[in-house]
């Protein structure tokens, strides 16, 4: 599905606010019919990336199109070609659920008759339909985001720009919204989205970058990131002195992490390793894993706290 | 950026589509849901008013240049509503779908541009301006105060004296960092020009410098006066200038300001919302 054509090509973009750099001359490529996740802990300039795509902030240096067309000077084509789902509510609180779908697709110069149409249509698909007469005000949280997704789709968009598109949602509406990322990616629409989820990222984006403090700190398939960084299985024992003195003396090349009373062992010794010293030392309290996303991640950023 | 550039930056001229109509639309339509409620103080208003001043304060008050009071301070109150519609509504309510709504915000991630945003909220302000005049003048007219046939031109003075008003306050909007700031206009502008544009008694009866100066710094002196133009047939004239040099220096005032003050408030909102 995925193209070999550049949709959104970012060269040395940058965005600064006064005195702090929010993004720090960083290059991506999206092609078309792709997927990918912009992973980072807060502050670390997904959002503003985001934003510099829908052209709601200019750049401070650099170059970024959308489907060739620089985002400065064709800001109008682009925003009427992509969809925005944006990390904050922003629906429109004077008006019916329905409203704020019609409204919000008056203006992309969206025929009534058709609007309407597509309406039902996402009200339908986000399960929505009962509420189509009642405002904002009334909706839970994740019916909320399950309408600021409806909205993003009203003008078809080519490209979907989902800002944490599942935060705060419980997992059947956190489902519902995957099934939804999926079905636009099997009919071509690129996604970018961005999340502190890892098993979101990796359950959906063909790609991830994962930034930190305004730049992309490394970037790949979700699978290949996870081999190259953590390798296959993890070792996860209690901090126990003498355990950890044997694990250290069996596997003298593994990456040993203390977090709190747990330790984590990362090897780059093929799967099965960690299973055979599990049978010759029946230690109590020790799981064995798949190495994940999330391992990647903490690897790469830190355990410290952003905020 | 240099003084020189931000002075550029302010005075830009925005680039604007139809799709300012867009903006008015969605406010338009949050109006008509609302519409009994939006209908009762341009009623009440002015009705407490010509009671209380012109009815009951006027007995006490000799004729102003040949007119009653209550036919002096009519035109007035029509005045009065075309400021408050417009100012009102370019700031507490514009601030309110800006900084707690974040519906610019919705609107601009769409093709409409941040200056079709804020222009489509002026003209609907100056639009709320028409709509509360008209109102307060068909009250006016039922108390039998209206007495020339140029009242019908009041909703053409409404709407550009509106967009006036209105892009005064937006850009009180684009430096306000919380609601309480609009506390300053609404007190130090605001009500002072309510008693002082020669609303309730007749500029020319205080001294020339303070007809001076209410006539160069308070927008409603002009719309006040013009106001009464159009009501009555006769506007009060000041500083020795003839009737036809006070309607022109009105007019022309009005159009200056309101086309400074709509570039600069898009400009302003503009920087505000755009980092």
């Amino acid at each position: 599905m995925v193209s070999s054509e550049v949709l959104i090509k970012a060269h040395d973009l940058t965005k600064k606010f006064g005195n702090l750099t929010a993004v720090d001359h960083i290059d991506f490529e999206v092609h078309k019919g792709e997927c990918v996740g912009f992973l980072g802990p807060n502050g670390a300039g997904k959002t503003t990336t985001v934003r510099m795509i829908y052209c709601f902030l200019p750049l401070t240096e650099g170059e970024l199109s959308v489907a060739g067309m620089g985002v400065a000077e064709k800001s109008r084509e682009i925003k009427s070609m992509v969809g925005v789902a944006p990390q904050e509510d922003n629906l429109d609180p004077d008006f019916t659920v329905i409203k704020n779908l019609l409204v919000y697709a008056r203006y992309f110069d969206i025929p009534k008759a058709e609007a309407s149409k597509r309406a039902k249509a996402q009200l339908k698909f986000f399960q929505l339909q009962e509420k189509q007469d009642v405002l904002i005000s009334e909706l839970s949280a994740g019916m909320k985001r399950r309408l600021i997704l409806a909205r993003a789709l009203i003008n078809e968009p080519q490209i979907l720009l989902l800002d944490e598109p599942t935060t705060g949602l419980d997992p059947q509406a956190r489902h519902l919204v995957w099934d939804e990322v999926r079905a636009l990616r099997r009919r071509g629409v690129t996604i970018i989205l961005t999340t502190h989820y890892m098993d979101e990222a990796a359950a959906l984006c063909d790609m991830v970058l994962i930034m930190d403090n305004g730049k992309i700190i490394e970037q790949g398939q979700p699978a290949e990131l996870v081999k190259k960084h953590v390798g296959e299985d993890v070792l996860e024992v209690d901090n126990d002195e003498k355990l950890v003195q044997t694990l250290k003396a069996e596997f003298p090349d593994a990456r040993f992490e203390t977090f709190g009373d747990r330790v984590h062992v990362f090897t780059t010794q093929p799967h099965g390793v960690f299973e055979r010293f599990v049978e010759k030392y029946p230690f109590k309290s020790v799981t064995i894993r798949n190495a994940n996303l999330e391992d990647v991640f903490l690897k790469l950023t830190g355990r410290k706290l952003r905020e | 950026m240099t003084k020189s550039g931000d002075s550029q930056s302010s005075f830009k001229l925005p680039k604007l589509t139809y799709r300012v109509w867009k903006v008015w639309r969605r406010n338009f339509d949050v109006f008509t849901k609302t519409i009994r409620v939006n209908f009762l103080p341009p009623v009440l208003e002015p009705i407490l008013y010509l009671v209380a001043l012109g009815l009951g304060l006027g007995t006490f008050v000799t004729s102003i240049e040949g007119l009653s009071y209550i036919q002096f301070i009519a035109p007035a109150l029509v005045a009065i509503a075309i400021m408050y519609g417009s100012f009102f509504e370019c700031t507490y309510s514009s601030f309110v779908r800006m900084y707690f709504q974040k519906t610019f915000d919705a609107i601009i991630a769409t093709p409409v541009s941040v200056e079709e945003v804020i222009a489509g909220e002026l003209v609907w302000g100056a639009t709320r301006a028409t709509i509360n005049a008209v109102i307060v003048l068909a009250v006016v007219a039922a108390f039998g105060l209206v007495s020339s046939p140029l009242f019908i031109l009041t909703p053409l003075l409404a709407f550009f004296g509106g967009l006036m008003f209105g892009a005064i306050g937006m850009c009180f909007t684009a430096l306000a960092q919380n609601i309480d700031f609009f506390n300053y206009p609404s007190f130090l502008l605001i009500t002072p020009m309510f008693l002082l544009s020669g609303t309730f008694f007749p500029l020319s009866s205080l001294p020339s410098p303070v007809q001076t100066a209410a006539l160069a710094v308070l927008p409603l002196t002009h719309v006040a006066n013009l106001t009464r133009g159009l009501v009555l047939g006769k506007i009060d004239t000041f500083l020795n200038l003839s009737t036809e040099a006070t309607l022109l220096l009105s007019i022309v005032w009005i159009s200056v300001v309101t086309v400074v003050f709509f570039i600069l408030s898009i400009n302003l909102m503009k920087k505000k919302l755009i980092k």
